[in-house]
């Protein structure tokens, strides 16, 4: 259990969609024109997020990884369906207020990106955590971003008046050049915070979406299934033939991955030079399109 | 050792002009636009200037402050401060009169890296942001002066304006923008001094004119477009804010560009929007554009090829 609790705390402050990973800015930008918008719209997307996670963990052996991302978005686009017809069922004003970014739920790239990067790779339970420490994150940055411009751009806070009358809001924050600005001190407000704290000796680890691409030194190992990211396998196989690398990275590809899709598009290409160079050749993309620029330039 | 041996690195022209210098001009060339603002609107104009230039020198003391980097001296931010009090209405209160130039200075130009980063006019975008935050505020121009709508309201609406008093400065408007007399003074002495010259604002002007006569529904009427060049910011526009060294180009040609786009923006949002006003969104829209105008209008360095200098191996 111990392994949800670092989920939560990894969606709601280390890597924050909206303040830490800047993913799903459309609607962060578009709905928070007020807290209780934000809020809504937070937990709507929480929602999403975090059932649609665990069905893609619960499929994620079954799925083909040549269609992943349309099975991800059958399986997001349902939930989102569910959601936005409870919602016109039961909070039809929110459901107004949010328009067109209910429907839009589907294409945030923070619900495809947890699919991708962590539910479809670990198992249901760290992943509905995920989801939910995601959406929590989501919708404490939204309900934030969303305080502060209902507070600034019309003087209320959740609907209630609190700034007095002779105070004039400025309504530049309840336009979209307002939210940018809202968005980036809040922003500018959390490294402030974070740098501060880092230099009081608390650490926070730098990390990437879901993987520092550091297996050494990273403790979600039970989780993860290390070949996603990890371009030292590549240079790690160095030492092996030829022959039992092609294979190598002809199932690394056949499993579809990003990086391993990298790694076969290294080996098309050297395959194509033809040359003695591309047996030499290093397993990372980079290397092998390297490498055979330079054959290239020799056979001219 | 002989000075002809002495190796330096480019640029090899050196100017005596520093940018205090450049400024306190600037600050000088706007006096007759400000003491008519004084005269004509009274005393409260003058709060509102001393509000204006108080929080963009505060702030820009603080930021330097806490920067370890104090680039108040260089005067710049005077002249921020005084042009946008002299885009502000007479009637503001004085709060929203503080912020315009807390933004502009702190938003638009600190946070971008001080002078010479900011890729926007600070007093233009200070004057945006208060327009689009408080539109009652700074679209009321009646004052104790005057009443009613500004001249280019009136022209917009097809009614008769008064020239006379648009040229001398008589009539409504925002602080600094009524008298074409004392800008034109103020420019004059620019135009002697060298700080600015005629590329832009000519280009501007003109392109403007001729826009305006095509499609103002006046035809080539004298009349029509000397109250449209003397209403609203035109001349103050033109002179103080098209011309900031650091938000137009720096390439001849791009600046005559810069001045073209200018006069057909200005005409557009004048003539076809719906506000009477357009040429603060004007110059602001040229300045967001001054990379790509720059980038496309960069003389060739003697000696360039056409497609690169060929490597060989």
């Amino acid at each position: 259990m111990n392994k949800a609790g670092e989920r939560l705390y990894n969606g709601l402050v280390k890597e924050n969609p909206t303040f830490v990973l800047m993913l799903g800015m459309c609607p962060t930008l578009a709905v928070t024109t007020s807290a209780i918008n934000g809020l809504g719209m937070g937990l709507t997307t929480m929602v999403v997020l975090a059932l649609s996670n665990m069905i893609i963990s619960l499929l994620r052996n079954i799925i083909p990884d040549r269609v992943r991302i349309p099975a991800f978005i059958v399986i997001i686009a349902s939930f989102v369906t569910i959601v936005q017809l409870l919602l016109e069922a039961y909070l039809p004003s929110l459901n107004q207020a949010l328009g067109v970014y209910i429907p839009l739920i589907v294409v945030n790239c923070i619900i495809l990106g947890r699919a991708e990067s962590y539910a479809y790779s670990n198992p249901v339970m760290p992943s509905l955590f995920d989801g939910i420490g995601m959406g929590l994150g989501f919708t404490f940055a939204l309900t934030c971003i969303g305080l502060v411009r209902e507070l600034l751009g019309a003087g209320q806070l959740f609907g209630v008046d609190i700034l007095p009358d002779s105070v004039e809001p400025i309504r530049i924050f309840g336009q979209a050049p307002g939210a940018f600005f809202v968005l980036a001190g809040l922003v500018a407000l959390q490294n402030y915070v974070k740098e501060s704290r880092k230099k009081a000796g608390k650490e926070y680890e730098k990390i990437g979406s879901g993987c520092t691409q550091d297996c050494m030194n990273c403790k979600d190992s039970e989780g993860c299934s290390k070949r996603f990211y990890d371009e030292n396998a590549g240079r790690k196989a160095e030492g092996k033939t030829k022959q039992a690398k092609t294979q190598e990275n002809a199932a690394a590809a056949g499993s579809g991955k990003t990086g391993n899709a990298k790694t076969g598009n290294g080996v098309t290409g050297n395959a194509k030079t033809g040359s003695e160079a591309a047996g030499n050749t290093k397993a990372g993309n980079a290397a092998g399109s390297r490498k055979t620029g330079s054959t290239d330039e020799e056979g001219r | 050792m002989s000075e002809l041996f002495k190796v330096s690195s480019n640029p090899h022209i050196r100017s005596k002009v520093a940018t205090n210098g450049l400024m306190l001009a600037v600050v000088i060339a706007l006096m007759p636009a400000t003491g008519f603002g004084i005269y004509n609107f009274g005393p409260r104009a003058l709060a509102v200037i001393m509000v204006t230039v108080a929080s963009t020198v505060l702030t820009e003391y603080f930021f330097g402050l806490y920067k370890n980097k104090l680039t108040v001296t260089d005067l710049s931010a005077v002249v921020t401060g005084l042009l946008l009090a002299l885009n502000l209405p007479v009637s503001i209160p004085l709060w929203m009169a503080a912020l315009g130039g807390i933004f502009a200075i702190l938003v638009v130009k600190m946070l971008f890296g001080g002078l010479g980063q900011n890729f926007m006019n600070p007093a233009l975008a200070a004057r945006c942001f208060l327009l689009i935050s408080f539109p009652t505020a700074m679209t009321a121009f009646d004052c104790d002066a005057y009443t009613g709508a500004t001249p280019l309201a009136l022209l917009k609406n097809g009614e008769p304006v008064n020239l006379l008093n648009m040229v001398t400065g008589h009539t409504a408007g925002t602080i600094g923008e009524t008298s074409v007399i004392a800008i034109a003074v103020g420019a004059c002495l620019l135009l002697l001094l060298g700080v600015i010259d005629l590329r832009i604002p000519g280009s501007y002007i003109v392109t403007f004119v001729i826009f305006a006569g095509l499609f103002g529904g006046y035809g080539f009427n004298p009349s029509y477009l000397a109250a449209q060049l003397s209403g609203g910011g035109m001349m103050l526009g033109a002179f103080f804010m098209a011309t900031d060294y650091v938000t137009r180009p720096i390439t001849i040609k791009g600046q005559y560009v810069f001045g073209i786009f200018l006069g057909l923006m200005t005409g557009i949002f004048r003539i076809f929007g719906p506000s009477a006003e357009g040429v603060s969104y004007a110059i602001i829209l040229g300045n967001l554009l001054v990379p790509l105008i720059e980038k496309y209008t960069m003389p060739t360095a003697f000696g360039h090829r056409k497609g690169g200098v060929r490597r060989e191996k």
